[in-house]
């Protein structure tokens, strides 16, 4: 028999228990939660940053990464390089980078038009000027390593983008499909080339040649992971733009000072 | 009637064990899809250590600190501590045992990385001294008259 007790007390259990949650009756399984944080266990995700402020365009990075890496140093390839941009009074974005990609510095305010031409500028006619390094920026979204056919190039668990040379082919669909080109033919190895943060000296505890050689501190190197990092602090707190966003690579090369004329 | 139906068959079957066998001897066995499946690391694992096993060239300024002391602290008091010996006189690799003797760069070029003037604003190089290399005695390499390891030694 309902007496008006027990039909009241009923009421109230029900929408007590109408308004609990479905998740509230899923059984949390501690092992799946470690494998979802274990997705990528990696402590380490290398991370760059550079400062177009200190950058005096000297090159000493792009030698130091020819030497290090053992690029053909007379060749015109390069694994990094530096852009030097004049914006005039007029507006004109003159910008220009040596054939050599800036392995003997700017040493001349002749601006390179390729072909062989050059273009003198006036003193009095800049409105702003720059240099910008260039490197791989070893995206989150790597689309040279979607495209690869055969499984040769490939994101290492700290997020560096290696190729393995053994196993390319030389198809050159990576050299197409990076939005940033930074990858090439090498002329010796005649597979495709990249920087990769020069992996055998991050992986000992070194920096990069090229943060090494640059005497301004322009390039340093980080591990976006370590809250402590002097480099991660600096990402996470300052303003700092990354190159092509609209592409969704996620690059991790972060650029201080970047201007809208940079491309 | 049998067989002439089943021989492309056994053909086409023979032609499918062949390509599995060729994979099976071909790809190396640490070749794999890992952390972040197909799309970004299919590969072959054993490629990470080629890349770490890679011979350190640079080994930057404190590799030169306990034989060449007096260069060390010499140039440290002056605006170029901020150089690496190896930018100047290449990368160490195992030096002294190989290479014995470095290779200095002393060419003009070499200063004129920095000291050539190109005055833009809000660059780091407008803040860098430079001189004109037609006007500032041509011809000469600048070490005759400065001591890269203390430039205005002398000269002021």
């Amino acid at each position: 028999m309902i007496t008006r007790r027990n039909f009241l007390k009923n009421t109230v259990t029900g929408i007590a228990a109408l308004s609990l949650p479905l998740a509230a009756f899923e059984i949390v399984d501690p092992k799946k939660l470690m494998a979802s944080e274990a997705k990528n266990p990696s402590k380490v995700r290398w991370v760059f940053l550079i400062d177009t402020y200190k950058c005096t365009g000297c090159g000493f990075c792009v030698k130091a990464c020819k030497l290090e890496n053992e690029v053909p140093y007379d060749t015109n390839v390069t694994r990094t390089w530096v852009e030097r941009y004049v914006i005039t009074k007029d507006g004109v974005n003159h910008a220009d980078t040596p054939d050599n990609g800036g392995r003997d510095g700017f040493t001349t305010a002749r601006m390179n038009r390729g072909m062989g031409k050059f273009e003198e500028i006036k003193k009095e006619d800049i409105d702003k000027a720059f240099f910008v390094p260039k490197l791989c920026n070893q995206c989150e979204n790597p689309p040279c390593v979607q495209v690869c056919p055969v499984g040769a190039t490939y994101q290492a668990p700290d997020g560096v983008v290696l190729v393995d040379r053994t196993w390319c082919i030389g198809c050159g669909y990576c050299i197409m499909g990076c939005p940033y080109g930074v990858r090439f033919f090498h002329p010796v190895h005649h597979t495709a080339e990249k920087c990769n943060f020069c992996y055998h000296r991050i992986t000992k505890g070194l920096k990069t040649a090229c943060v090494d050689a640059c005497p301004f501190g322009a390039r340093r190197i980080g591990n976006l992971r370590d809250p402590n990092d002097p480099v991660t602090k600096i990402i996470m707190t300052e303003r700092v733009g990354v190159l092509k966003e609209e592409y969704g690579t996620k690059p991790q090369a972060f650029y201080l000072g970047l201007d809208r004329e940079v491309k | 009637m049998k067989s002439h139906v089943l021989r492309p068959l056994f053909a086409f079957l023979g032609i499918v064990a062949l390509i599995l066998l060729a994979r099976l001897v071909l790809v190396p066995k640490d070749f794999g899809a890992y952390d972040r499946g197909y799309m970004y690391s299919w590969h072959r694992l054993g490629n990470e250590e080629d890349w770490k096993n890679v011979k350190v060239k640079y080994q930057g300024k404190e590799y030169c600190k306990d034989c060449h002391t007096d260069k060390y602290d010499s140039i440290a008091k002056t605006p170029h501590k901020i150089i690496q010996c190896e930018n100047c006189h290449g990368p160490a690799i195992d030096h002294p045992s190989d290479p014995p003797k470095l290779a200095i760069d002393k060419s003009r070029g070499q200063c004129l990385r920095c000291h050539y003037p190109l005055p833009y604003p809000s660059s780091g190089r407008a803040l860098i001294k430079g001189i004109d290399p037609d006007k500032h005695n041509p011809d000469t390499e600048c070490s005759s008259c400065h001591n890269p390891h203390n430039p205005m030694e002398g000269l002021r």
